[in-house]
């Protein structure tokens, strides 16, 4: 199924959007992708979250700010 | 016509200290910039075998003659980018240098993010085992405490302030589509009958009045603080507090981009010219929740006049007003055709890819970055959104160390080189009297007393102090001083060839 840009007050994109029109089996594939991605992206985040992140939760409190 | 919009932004860092049994966010925050300013110290007596600690940047005392700020007594240093670190209240805050156009805005504030990110480090080193300081660059602690970061425009002192205020306000709160940095659950009393486990900004449950000059409590979205900082006979500074800390590049480009538009076409009275195009809510300080709480971006607002519309349309109105103004009074005001025609490109592409698809802009705004990583975590994990973690991954998306940031895992399109970012850490912007001020700093700073926004004054070891007056603030250029600072061989010269 050919893409075709989304043009529509989109004047222009980045390279790393990917950009397609309602057509739906681009559309799967596109949502297919973009869950990949974030698949990745949420293994490599368990990594980098904090062990202690409800204890820091709890003790983090900013008083006197504008 | 409308005047440059130079503009500057100021942003109050949320601090902690882990492992100490008595945290004190005033000491923590002082530790930070004095270990950031001792370590650049040491790095130019390293550099240029020089005994001049303090000569890139040092910590000053304001002026005796100028009106003393509360915290006078805190650290309070000057860089020679031209920017200010120094502590406010409970915050480390880095205010940048002035400077004339968006696209620099953007430069300087996230050099402000890596001096902070190395102060860090810097702190480490001396801190007690066991101790780490953690920064966050955003507004809220999540428990009803707000910190700000604050937009500051110049503006022509002739613009009658209420035409601001009516003109201002719908823009302030319709543009929280772009300039939402993301924030899990909601800190306000009321919530307008909507549920709310994700909102677009970290500040719209602050707002309680429409104006006013209070910053801590109640606060306004329209500040009426005035306090020029350049010839107030001339000009005001537009003092915005009702913005959220950007991560993202774009964000941050579009919120000072589309705003200096907004105050230039208020200048040229532009909203009346272009067919009276009265956008004024009905009650903006319920409308800006509203926004925020709308992750849909289709529930309507009520104008004053009985109309309703969108936060979306309100944008879209705003982005055609401003072709209208551009092809006919040009682009000077907000930096020339080249970064005025960038924001409007991108004013568009934005609001076209909310209307369309807000996930398409992941890589793009922070809000939808943070939504989507948070979002997507809490299925994969089916968490609740009150679950603790969730909280945090929010806290985390604004840490400035690089290996802890969420933000910087998630491929953010960037505006800058990473290495112009690091350049501004250190170098002032060359089109505004920022470039003065650091240069002088980093030439003689050992002999700069003091060193205002609006002046700088020199100690040449002979009385009295020497000032010298810095109230034009696109004065004092590059284009203007480079040739007369490279002159000079001390500032004594340099004084004396500005016939001060």
């Amino acid at each position: 199924m050919a893409e075709r840009e989304q043009i529509k007050k989109q004047p222009s994109r980045t390279e790393t959007e990917t950009e397609t029109e309602e057509a739906a089996p681009a559309s799967t594939e596109k949502g297919d992708k973009l869950k990949a991605e974030l698949d990745d992206l949420l293994d490599e985040i368990d990594e980098v979250l904090d062990e202690n992140a409800e204890e820091f939760v709890r003790a983090y409190v900013q008083k006197g700010g504008q | 016509m409308a005047i440059v919009k130079v503009l500057g932004l100021e942003t109050e860092y949320g601090i902690i200290i882990r492992g100490s049994s008595d945290p004190n966010p005033i000491a923590a925050s002082s530790a930070l910039i004095n270990a950031y300013v001792a370590e650049l110290a040491r790095r130019v007596a390293w550099d240029f075998e020089d005994e001049t600690p303090g000569k890139d940047a040092r910590g000053f005392a304001r002026e005796g003659s100028m009106p003393p700020e509360v915290e006078t007594h805190l650290v309070n240093a000057v860089l020679t980018n031209g920017a200010r670190y120094y502590v406010d209240h409970a915050h480390p805050e880095y205010s940048t240098p002035e400077c004339a156009n968006a696209m620099d805005a953007v430069r300087f504030d996230k050099a402000g993010e890596r001096i902070l990110a190395r102060s860090v480090v810097a702190a480490s080193r001396i801190l007690p085992p066991g101790q780490s300081i953690v920064v966050l660059k955003n507004n809220s602690d999540g428990k009803g405490n707000s910190y700000g970061t604050h937009e500051n425009y110049l503006m022509d002192r002739s613009v009658p302030f209420a035409r601001i205020v009516q003109r201002v306000i719908p823009h302030f709160v319709s543009r929280q589509v772009f300039t939402g940095a993301g924030k899990v659950g909601t800190e306000a009393s009321s919530t307008l009958g909507m549920e709310v486990t994700f909102q677009l900004t970290q500040r719209a449950d602050f707002f309680e009045e429409e104006v006013g000059l209070e910053t801590t409590l109640k606060r306004p979205i329209v500040n009426t603080r005035d306090e020029p900082h350049c010839d107030a006979q001339k000009y005001r500074r537009l003092h915005v507090i009702v913005g959220d800390a950007n991560l993202s590049e774009v964000s941050t480009f579009l919120k000072v981009g589309t705003t200096a538009l907004v105050l230039s076409m208020i200048e040229d009275d532009w909203f009346s010219r272009a067919g009276d195009r009265d956008l004024t809510l009905a009650d903006p300080v319920i409308a800006m929740r509203r926004v925020s709480y709308d992750l849909s971006l289709t529930r309507a607002l009520e104008l004053a006049d009985g109309r309703t519309m969108t936060a979306l349309d309100m944008q879209w109105e705003h982005l055609d007003l401003a072709r209208k103004y551009a092809e006919d009074r040009g682009l000077e005001s907000v930096g020339g055709d080249e970064i005025g025609h960038e924001i409007l490109r991108r004013w568009e592409h934005v609001l076209g890819a909310l209307e369309s698809d807000p996930m398409s802009l992941a890589t793009t705004l922070d809000w939808v970055a943070k939504y989507r990583v948070i979002n997507g975590y809490r299925e994969r994990h089916g968490l609740s959104w009150r679950d603790p973690k969730l909280a945090a991954m929010d806290l985390q998306y604004h840490d400035v160390r690089p290996e802890k940031s969420l933000y910087e895992r998630l491929g953010m399109e960037r505006l800058l080189t990473e290495e112009s970012v690091l350049a501004a850490m250190s170098e002032p912007p060359t089109t505004t009297r920022a470039y003065f001020r650091g240069k002088c700093l980093e030439r003689w700073g050992s002999q700069v007393a003091a060193a205002n926004w609006d002046s700088l004054v020199f100690d040449l070891g002979t009385d009295p102090l020497r000032r010298v007056p810095m109230m034009e603030p696109l004065r004092g250029t590059a284009a203007h001083v480079d040739a007369l600072l490279q002159g000079c061989e001390s500032p004594a010269e340099l004084l004396a060839r500005l016939g001060n």
